[in-house]
């Protein structure tokens, strides 16, 4: 009785766009110029967006956020594969992708300002509040999934997380569900390769965040997530699997973190400047601009241009945000049940009750 | 003596159990490199190597799930969950496993495990990095929880949390990690995990808290004091599994008044069980009724909403004069 191979598989890596703006036309997905334009902007306005949250956070003007500068290229892409009726059940490092969703940058400022009203995300954008328990949410939308295909929707669900997510049990459990269900859902892992202080090697001995899809029976891929369009070419390709086939698909962007975690973060601390610098040059940013240069798509006052609308959208939404009244105490009990307990009903009043003798 | 905040006397008393036992191993979400996202740990994996001070992966019931196995292979595993509302994925180990393990084999195989959590409010945070919930760990038979509300008592309860032969919740009071500095002895020492402590002593009123909210009952005891409107004796806690029913009542037979404070939701908090406690062995010496300063029975709110929601100094003053005067 011979031994005899059972199985064997790969993993398949995309890149279409080049560090240095070259694309694979081969591999090019279907863009119209007007689509790079646009794609390019909302990755400018993230990039503008979260630069400007960033100085906000440290005048004390909003707590502590997760940046996303360096990863537009990865869920800005994928995101821009999402239709209107299609979901997003979102981490919490994917700024981009939300904006491209529709949800204005201010109900953002707002949310990491420490206002609940700002996790009110309209139910008709399809898309979650931030889910900030790591490796929780994808459940979520095996879940949304299952119901969409019920109701013979042509759709599917896109679910974000980090690399770090990959570790927690509910992951597994959801990457489980999804291929015996056989959902429409798409696994979109943005493996920036470190969580908070932990590097991929030390979360995972698995050489590829990719191939732990085959163990579930599921198509895994891994693309370069500094490289936006091989991003959408992967999620448009698994995005129409699950809409058409109900085929779900983990996609490993691989990507870098080169901001500190969080706000709360000193990535000093664990490691070097000499790591970090080579993956700045991999700007997703300045790869498609050059690309656009190469292609008369941009030039220095188009650029200068986009740069400026940018910021006066952010500038907008910054002094919309400020002029935002507070929330009200009584707020804090009013979403907790459709109905208020009776629990509730004397505690609020007893809180408004106290506020008022003390004015 | 050295000058340390609850942040440096943990880490002392971590780096001193480790020096004095072998067997004492840290595990955690950047616990080793990074020095614990509060610095709790810091330079500990310099000192005791990476064998020791083990950084994780991404995983709270990994993390508990496979210390639980390390302890009953015979070490004494701190397992750190970065804040205890990332906790629920670790519930499942705690309650079905940690702390039933000496009860399923009749005591054959035990688990001196440690889980080091912060946990509580005002600080800022986002959602799930301001959870309160003592209550739901001290409910289950089997497990310890201990609160320390100041460095000499973070020092002293987390060496004794360790050298325990049972799990241990030891719970850090994030708001005042770095809020309180006082002397704090070089050399280890232990304090008794089972017992309150009188903070201070008083004759109107007992005051009942524990981790940040005793400093919240000093600041409402000086007030009552300068206002002459009552000597509250405050006890802390400390632990509320096992808890110290016999020093809570005692004062409350003295005084005759209590109030409970705690920023948890005020359902099903801790302060019902003291307060049935109180029934049961002092209603005849009550002179009014027991009261509870608590959170409300909501999702703690994020920033701008925060303060509302947690006991203050002035809800506690409020409440101490509603029982004088009942």
């Amino acid at each position: 009785m011979p031994i005899r191979p059972l199985v064997s598989y790969s993993i398949e890596r995309v890149e279409v766009l080049s560090p240095e703006g070259v694309v694979d036309d081969s591999l090019m997905p279907g863009l119209a110029p007007e689509q790079i334009s646009r794609l390019y902007e909302y990755m400018v306005l993230t990039r503008q967006f979260d630069d400007r949250m960033f100085k906000l956070q440290r005048q004390g003007r909003l707590g502590t956020f997760a940046r996303v500068a360096g990863q537009e290229g990865a869920h800005v892409g994928a995101a821009f594969a999402l239709r209107p009726d299609d979901w997003l059940v979102p981490a919490f490092r994917e700024t981009g992708a939300l904006i491209l969703r529709g949800l204005p940058l201010v109900q953002l400022l707002q949310y990491w300002g420490g206002d609940e009203r700002g996790a009110a995300f309209p139910q008709e954008l399809r898309t979650l509040p931030v889910a900030i328990p790591v490796g929780t949410h994808m459940l979520h939308a095996v879940g949304i999934a299952w119901a969409m295909k019920q109701a013979g929707e042509q759709a599917a669900v896109l679910t974000s997380f980090g690399e770090g997510a990959t570790s927690e049990g509910d992951f597994s459990e959801a990457m489980n569900m999804a291929a015996v269900f056989k959902v429409p859902v798409v696994f979109f892992c943005q493996n920036n390769q470190y969580a908070i202080s932990v590097p991929y090697t030390k979360q995972t001995a698995s050489p590829t965040v990719a191939q732990k899809a085959l163990a579930y029976g599921m198509f895994g891929v891994q693309v370069d997530g500094n490289d936006v369009f091989a991003v959408y070419r992967v999620a448009m390709e698994a995005l129409e699997r699950a809409r058409t086939g109900h085929e779900p698909t983990l996609i490993e962007a691989l990507t870098y973190r080169v901001m500190d975690h969080t706000t709360s973060d000193d990535a000093q601390r664990y490691r070097s400047e000499e790591e970090v610098e080579p993956w700045r040059q991999r700007d997703p940013i300045e790869r498609l601009g050059r690309y656009m240069r190469t292609k008369g798509l941009l030039d220095d006052v188009g650029a200068a241009d986009v740069l400026a609308r940018a910021d006066q959208k952010v500038a907008d939404a910054v002094a919309a945000f400020e002029a935002i009244v507070p929330p009200g105490p009584e707020e804090i009990f009013n979403h907790v049940f459709a109905e208020m307990t009776p629990q509730l009903v004397e505690q609020q009043a007893e809180l408004m009750a106290r506020l008022a003798r003390r004015r | 003596m050295a000058r340390l905040n609850i942040v440096e006397a943990i880490d002392q008393a971590l780096s001193q159990e480790m020096q004095l036992d072998s067997k004492v191993i840290i595990l955690g979400e950047d616990v080793g490199r990074d020095g614990g996202v509060f610095r709790v740990t810091d330079g500990l994996v310099q000192r005791f190597g990476e064998e020791r001070v083990i950084d994780t992966p991404l995983a709270e019931s990994g993390i508990v799930g496979m210390a639980i196995g390390m302890a009953i292979a015979g070490y004494r595993p701190v397992a750190e969950i970065q804040f205890a509302g990332f906790a629920y994925p670790a519930y499942d180990q705690l309650v079905s496993h940690a702390s039933r393990m000496r009860n399923r084999s009749r005591g054959e195989f035990t688990v001196p495990l440690v889980v080091r959590t912060p946990y509580g409010g005002g600080i800022r945070a986002l959602e799930h990095h301001s959870e309160s919930m003592e209550a739901v760990f001290a409910h289950v038979p089997g497990l310890k929880v201990v609160i320390p509300a100041d460095p000499y008592e973070a020092k002293g309860l987390l060496a004794a949390a360790v050298r325990d032969p049972d799990p241990v919740i030891f719970m850090e009071p994030a708001r005042i990690y770095r809020a309180i500095k006082m002397e704090v002895p070089e050399e280890t020492y232990t304090l008794p995990l089972g017992k309150a402590r009188v903070v201070r002593e008083g004759k109107d009123v007992t005051a009942v808290a524990w981790g940040a909210h005793v400093r919240t009952l000093r600041d409402a005891a000086q007030r009552l004091e300068a206002e002459g409107e009552a000597d509250v004796e405050i006890i802390d806690v400390r632990t509320l599994s096992p808890f110290d029913f016999e020093t809570v009542v005692a004062s409350v037979k003295k005084t005759g008044r209590a109030v409970i404070v705690h920023e948890a939701p005020r359902s099903c908090g801790f302060g019902a069980e003291i307060s049935a406690q109180i029934m049961e062995r002092a209603v005849l010496q009550l002179r009014s009724p027991v009261i509870r300063v608590a959170g409300f029975d909501t999702v703690p709110p994020l920033a701008k909403l925060e303060d509302y929601y947690q006991p203050d100094a002035d809800s506690v003053v409020e409440a101490i004069k509603s029982t004088l005067k009942f």
